[in-house]
């Protein structure tokens, strides 16, 4: 009973410490929804995006010019000065200028609105010269929650934020503690190392089902993000990835004696998964030969999964892999801060 | 099991690289009395507790707890020893009974943190933060983590260190209850006056080696001096004129202060009043008082406690 006892208290206390640090609150709660909710503003979906596009005076004629005002998919500016003109362009405020010796269009190929702005212009000017389209296309429009962006970003942050806190809340809090010299305390008393270092994780685990039923409920009822797969499945995959990120966090901070050390690793440890693992854009977009590495990240594993039940309704069954990775991540990490860890 | 010494080191030696910290002490403390470590900072005293509390491994020697080494007790003789380190610090948010409540955890058996809150007398602070609480409160917060387990043996590493003068009284009082009730406490100082009013037994401490041990009153009367002679001087000559006087034992100069150890007061008196009339100048600030462990250290060691 002793034991049991004993982790329990040692859960209590870091949760209530955690309670009584505003700061930790505002990053754990409020900081993912900000962000999710500026993110969707800034991407949220509209109706076809006008193209800026800028047109020299004389670069084309009144009744191309009249046909290019026409079009509802081009917002048009008249410029007389080539410098100002220029200056536009590069500052990305008009994405294609019609310049006046030819008339040629300028452009930068690698952004993606200044080509569909190109193909816009052209098609305008192309009509205005007289060409007749041969075939006819109709366009429809599919919009549909589980495709937006806001879809794909939401488990991404869910998945980001579940691992800053859990690494965060977990790493600072031990090298405070060794720094108070209160570890070094602990092991002269009976305590069990390994409970101090569950209550951690459990601890932690607490916090997890408030900061996701937080990130969730504003998801689903502010954001209008489906959850198409089972809440168990989708449960057990916090669950797994939050063990997975405070066993990390307990690893990382198992030697560090300043916080600056430990902040150091923290950010060595966290900024490749930032990168690669898919938060605000999928990996697909990285080479081939680096998915099965980045596969290998427990935050890949975590964004996958989530997404994979948020948005496809995928079951466990599903996500065999990211469950292994979770798993696996949690096991070694916590057997070797068991094992490496510095009480002084 | 009672024939055991509660804390008995042989020969122990602890190296850090070249530095030797703790060279070849030799401890005893029986069951129910308290055992003083005297000596100034760097003497190897918090050294010399560690290895005791199984913190540390000695390089040398043996150090045995209550009849076991640290390897043979494990967690069952760790429930068995309280203690408090020197500059730990409790988390400051936490509340005096949640941080008494989870110490209380991890001991299978131990006191209600009901009672260790009237034993350190905390009771009227139980629902503070750590962070409220005076230095003199604090520490005695800390020495009721270490009393919650009920231990048989209590570690004391400088209880007192950077408390005020009614801080340190009340703690004294705690250790006092402690040994009253039969338990066994090791405690290193720097203070002299707690070394002789809480110690039955006593080693003093210096460069990792003992170099006094006894009870206060025998290391105290091993001086062989009834008294000290302590004045001040105006000049360098005067201190050679008074050392030079009949019946001087010994002699200490620090800071214009000159103390004179000596065996008979009323004899080395007479004198030197007259010496220091016949060059012409006068008494200051004269004192005569007992010996005290300040004056063995100083004998001993030609500094003092304070030097480090």
């Amino acid at each position: 009973m002793a034991e049991s006892n004993e982790l329990r208290e040692l859960t209590r206390v870091r949760f209530q410490l955690f309670l009584r640090e505003p700061e930790a609150m505002f990053w754990v709660f409020v900081f993912p929804i900000v962000l999710a909710m500026v993110l969707a503003f800034a991407f949220r979906s509209q109706e076809v995006q006008p193209s800026a596009v800028g047109v020299m005076w004389g670069a084309v004629d009144a009744q191309e010019l009249d046909a290019l005002h026409a079009a509802d998919d081009l917002v048009v500016s008249v410029f007389t000065d080539r410098v100002e003109a220029a200056r536009k362009l590069r500052s990305g405020a008009i994405v294609v200028l019609i310049a006046d010796d030819a008339p040629t269009l300028r452009l930068d190929p690698a952004r993606t609105e200044s080509e569909t702005a190109r193909l816009r212009v052209e098609n305008v000017l192309q009509k205005a010269a007289g060409r007749v389209d041969m075939a006819t296309i109709e366009v429809e429009p599919v919009r549909e929650n589980g495709s937006r962006y806001i879809d794909f970003l939401l488990p991404g942050l869910l998945g980001m934020n579940l691992m800053g806190t859990g690494m965060w809340g977990t790493g600072f809090a031990i090298v405070d503690w060794r720094q108070k010299k209160l570890l070094k305390l602990f092991t002269v008393t009976p305590m069990r190392r390994s409970n101090f270092l569950a209550s951690q994780i459990l601890s932690r685990m607490v916090f997890l089902v408030l900061e996701v039923v937080a990130i969730v409920a504003f998801g689903v009822w502010v954001l209008d993000v489906p959850m198409r797969g089972g809440l168990d499945a989708f449960a057990l995959i916090c669950l797994l990835g939050g063990t997975a990120f405070s066993g990390l966090g307990l690893l990382v901070a198992s030697r560090s004696t300043t916080i600056e050390g430990v902040s150091g690793i923290m950010n060595f440890v966290m900024m490749p998964m930032w990168l690669l693992s898919g938060v605000f854009f999928t990996y697909e977009r990285f080479p081939e030969f680096l998915h099965p590495f980045i596969r290998l990240l427990p935050l890949t594993a975590l964004n996958d999964a989530l997404r994979a039940n948020m948005l496809e309704g995928a079951q466990l069954s599903a996500m065999t892999w990211p469950a292994l990775v979770l798993a696996a991540t949690t096991v070694l990490s916590f057997g070797v801060a068991l094992r490496v860890f510095r009480w002084k | 099991m009672d024939t055991a010494p509660a804390i008995e080191t042989r020969g122990l030696v602890k190296r850090y690289g070249d530095f030797t910290a703790v060279d070849g002490v030799d401890l005893r403390a029986a069951a129910g009395t308290c055992l003083g470590v005297l000596g100034p900072n760097g003497a190897g005293k918090t050294t010399t507790i560690e290895v005791l509390e199984g913190l540390l491994p000695a390089d040398e020697g043996e150090a045995r707890i209550l009849g076991q080494t640290w390897d043979e007790g494990g967690r069952a003789l760790r429930a068995r020893i309280g203690v408090q380190l020197q500059e730990t610090r409790l988390p400051e948010k936490l509340k005096v009974e949640e941080v008494l409540r989870v110490f209380r955890s991890f001991y299978p058996r131990g006191r209600d943190v009901q009672e260790i809150l009237e034993l350190v007398g905390l009771e009227e602070k139980r629902t503070a933060r750590s962070e409220a609480l005076s230095g003199g409160q604090r520490q005695r917060l800390a020495l009721g983590c270490a009393l919650v387990g009920d231990p048989e043996v209590l570690f004391l590493d400088e209880p007192t260190t950077g408390l005020d003068p009614q801080a340190r009284r009340r703690v004294w009082e705690i250790v006092e209850e402690q040994k009253r009730s039969g338990r066994t406490v090791l405690l290193t100082t720097h203070y002299m006056d707690e070394a002789e009013r809480l110690s039955d037994d006593l080693v003093i401490l210096d460069h990792g080696k003992v170099i006094a041990r006894g009870s206060p009153r025998e290391i105290i009367d091993s001086l062989h001096a009834e008294n000290v002679i302590s004045l001040q001087v105006e000049d360098a000559a005067m201190i050679e004129t008074l050392r030079a006087l009949e019946g001087v034992q010994d002699t200490r100069v620090d800071a214009g202060r000159v103390d004179l150890t000596v065996q008979r007061t009323e004899a080395v008196l007479p004198a030197l009043v007259t010496a220091v009339r016949d060059a012409g100048q006068e008494i200051h600030d004269l004192h005569v008082h007992r010996p005290t462990l300040e004056d063995v250290f100083v004998a001993l060691t030609g500094r003092t406690l304070r030097d480090g």
